[in-house]
């Protein structure tokens, strides 16, 4: 008879320009099975860790913003699909911490996914114009990545919260730095290994695990973030996030969809949300 | 200071002005100016609670020109109330196309009486009338007619989106544009079905005065709008008041963020229009006399005021001396004068502190080392005035270059490669506008893709259309005004597809 095997646990560390690194702080916080039971410990991400991932982005933005829509769509389409090949692992972490029907939100996740990766180069077409200006001039308006973009998700449902806000950030070409969910934090950094497989580059997506209420002020003053989804922003911390956010005049969205579940969570407008509207003239001449 | 300022206005000209010009002033007795004006709330000119009234005064003769009231708390009170009466009343119950027809009717008022609104708004800040007359009141009027025609046809605006009125708007408009800027604001906030209160900038009261008496002409339901006079108290009234759905401002970047800051928490939508630092960019294979021109346009067209100004311009290295020369010999023959004279190119300042921001940041343009030109020119003896001026030898570290200045000063700086030029151009916190001058198609696209302005100008610099959507990048603000996008920031989708916002 062969003795029983030890299983191997998963050391879960925050996810910063494409390297899994500890906390700089050294602290962790640990996260509770449905029982109260100590199901694994997350790293507790510090204001130095949030820095280096706004580096981490920022450093990643050229190249992410300038590779072609077409180009993003695909590398965005293959993350569903190891998505896909991680359904049963992701579904295992949602029900250890008490999501019920976990293969629902984890297909929700998924099939969200592939949508928001479709838009890449459609986008354009849906909030481009060309203005009939009165004048010889051939003027026309198109939509451009903000930058880098701070993501505070949703806590709950955790992965389809985090994928419905995510994927839209990046889907144009902004790089993020994901606060992840702080009472169920594990499907982000499962998701965060998915992307270190798939093609993203390092640095376009960062996520941090920790305490939010340590995290977000410093996010919402970061002078080199652009914008900020708020979506996962406790209601009582709103505003003094957005008036600290004013500081660099970043954008602040906030996703006010009562069910992450329904289609009415998914638009093309969440897309656009998170980039800016350049306006070209050209005079017209023979 | 003084000495190195006279030094560089003893220069002599490189080529006299080829021919004089006898003065051509516009008529004045086409306006007529109300010795006093209260407040318009709810459809009629009333007294301010606040008992308080304060002077406009013309900047470039320093004359009083009326009595303006001051609106306290209490008055944005009453003019925040009389438009939620009248949106719940009447505009939002109102079909689209009832709507439009108010606004054809205010844009057609407006062509109706244009030189009268132009002369008042030369007269109230400053501008040359070329410019209230060829840009501002035309701009103005077909804002609004451009706006009518969406009130009906809103369900076209947005694929897939139910829209919905906002409810009252509060908006706040700069001095550099007085009558446009409530355009700008007023139109696209009314054809979304929207009520507003409008509160135009303490030394430019009179034109938007005007446009009240208009749209009681054109028989607008009371309350649909209200203009509330004041300086920032009222402005800070306006948008910190609770029955406020929707703030818009146009301004300093400094103000924006101190509006951020009151609406922070609040779901009240915002969008700001805030400062620029622009860089207009000059190749060598570009143009160079057209692209003088547009220097010029972009920095001195109204006095500098603007947000979008080309305030730094980039040359590259093997021209720079070549355009240097053209710009200084044309700033010889730019007008500086009597803002009523069809001649004149570049008129007053708009007040005494703006004109005291200028001297104050040229100063320091002398004082960190940056080489002055200015062109020999006779300024009027009364009210505000500033010769066009350029700086050379500026780094990227002077103040010039990097704070706006929104004056008739012009920070030169040099570049070798498009990288650089990029690299420089994008160097600021600011993001509303840029300039691309050269002959090369392929070099405008890679440069207006990389330019992180919200407006890029190729071989041109300053236009403007109502259906061209205008806005910033970065800390030059967030949303857009004209054309299509100019309707989001007017529009609830929100409450109409079942979410909180």
């Amino acid at each position: 008879m062969t003795p029983e095997r030890l299983d191997v646990r998963k050391t879960y560390k925050l996810f910063v320009g494409g390297a899994f690194p500890r906390s700089e702080s050294g602290r962790s916080y640990p996260i509770h099975d449905g029982k109260g039971q100590v199901l694994a410990r997350a790293a507790r991400a510090s204001r130095k860790d949030l820095r280096e991932a706004v580096r981490a982005a920022r450093a990643a933005w050229r190249g992410w913003s300038e590779a072609t829509a077409s180009n993003r769509g695909q590398i965005l389409y293959r993350v569903a699909e190891l998505m896909e090949g991680r359904a049963d692992q992701f579904a295992h972490e949602l029900a250890g911490q008490g999501t019920r029907r976990p293969e629902r939100e984890v297909t929700a996740a998924i099939d969200r996914w592939v949508w928001y990766a479709g838009w890449s180069d459609k986008v354009h077409h849906v909030v481009g114009t060309v203005n009939p200006v009165a004048g010889p001039y051939f003027d026309f308006t198109f939509p451009e990545p903000t930058g880098v973009v701070g993501l505070v998700a949703p806590e709950q449902p955790a992965l389809l919260g985090l994928v419905s806000r995510l994927a839209p950030i990046i889907v144009s070409g902004n790089t993020a730095v994901v606060v992840a969910s702080e009472g169920t934090p594990l499907p982000a950094i499962t998701l965060a290994e998915v992307l270190a497989t798939s093609d993203v580059p390092g640095g376009v997506v960062n996520v941090l695990t920790g305490h939010k209420k340590e995290l977000v002020p410093w996010l919402a003053g970061h002078m080199d973030v652009n914008a900020i989804d708020l979506t996962g922003v406790p209601d009582h911390l709103v505003p003094e996030v957005e008036a600290t956010a004013a500081e660099n005049v970043k954008r602040t969205i906030r996703d006010g969809s009562p069910d992450f579940f329904s289609e009415a969570a998914q638009s093309p407008y969440a897309v656009s949300a998170f980039m800016e509207m350049k306006t070209v003239w050209h005079p017209m001449g023979a | 200071m003084t000495d190195q300022l006279e030094q560089a206005t003893d220069q002599k000209p490189r080529r006299a002005a080829p021919w004089e010009y006898a003065p051509a002033p516009e008529a004045k007795d086409i306006v007529t100016i109300r010795p006093r004006y209260g407040l318009f709330i709810g459809g009629r000119f009333v007294e301010p609670r606040s008992g308080r009234y304060f002077e406009t005064v013309s900047p470039s003769t320093e004359q009083r020109l009326a009595q303006v009231a001051e609106a306290g708390k209490e008055d944005v009170d009453a003019a925040v109330k009389a438009a939620r009466q009248a949106w719940e009343e009447r505009w939002r119950n109102l079909p689209g196309r009832e709507r439009a027809k108010y606004l054809y009717r205010i844009a057609r008022a407006l062509q109706d009486r244009s030189r009268e609104f132009a002369v008042l708004e030369s007269m109230d800040g400053g501008k040359p009338i070329k410019e209230s007359r060829d840009v501002d009141l035309p701009l103005a009027a077909a804002h609004f007619f451009y706006y009518a025609g969406w009130a009906d046809k809103l369900d076209y605006a947005f694929p897939g989106r139910v829209a919905r009125p906002l409810g009252v708007a509060g908006q706040v408009i700069p001095w550099n544009f007085p009558l446009l800027m409530a355009a700008w604001k007023l139109a696209p906030a009314l054809a979304c079905g929207n009520t507003a209160v409008l509160k135009p900038a303490e030394t430019t009261p009179l034109t938007a005065l005007l446009l009240a008496q208009v749209i009681q002409e054109v028989d607008l339901p009371p309350g649909v709008v209200n203009i509330v006079t004041g300086a920032g108290e009222t402005g800070a009234a306006l948008v910190a008041h609770p029955g406020v759905d929707k703030v818009a401002f146009t301004g300093s970047t400094e103000v924006g963020k101190v509006i951020r800051r009151v609406v922070a928490g609040t779901g009240k939508r915002l969008t700001l229009e805030l400062g620029g630092k622009a860089a207009n960019i000059v190749f060598d294979d570009a143009p160079l006399d057209q692209a003088v021109e547009g220097v010029v346009n972009g920095i001195y067209f109204n006095q500098g005021h603007v947000c979008c100004a080309g305030s730094r311009l980039f040359v590259q290295e093997s021209v720079f001396e070549l355009l240097l020369e053209k710009l200084k010999e044309r700033l010889q023959t730019l007008r500086v004068g009597d803002p009523l004279d069809k001649n004149t190119d570049v008129g007053a300042i708009n007040s005494r502190e703006q004109l005291e921001k200028i001297e104050e940041l040229v100063g320091s343009g002398i004082e960190e080392g940056a080489e002055i030109y200015q062109p020999e020119c006779v300024l009027p003896e009364r009210g505000f005035w500033f010769r066009p001026t350029l700086f050379t030898g500026v780094s990227q570290s002077h103040r010039i270059a990097r704070e706006e200045i929104f004056g008739p000063v012009l920070s030169i700086l040099t570049f070798r490669t498009p990288d650089e030029a990029l690299e420089k151009a994008n160097n600021t916190p600011y993001g509303l506008s840029a300039g691309v001058w050269t002959e090369k198609g392929s070099r405008i696209l890679w440069m207006t893709q990389r330019l992180r302005a919200g407006v890029v100008w190729a071989n041109t610099f300053n236009r403007f259309d109502p259906s061209s959507p205008f806005g910033g990048y970065k800390e030059s603000g967030f949303g857009r005004e004209g054309g299509l996008h100019g309707l989001e920031p007017y529009l609830d989708f929100d409450r109409a597809n079942g979410r909180r916002r």
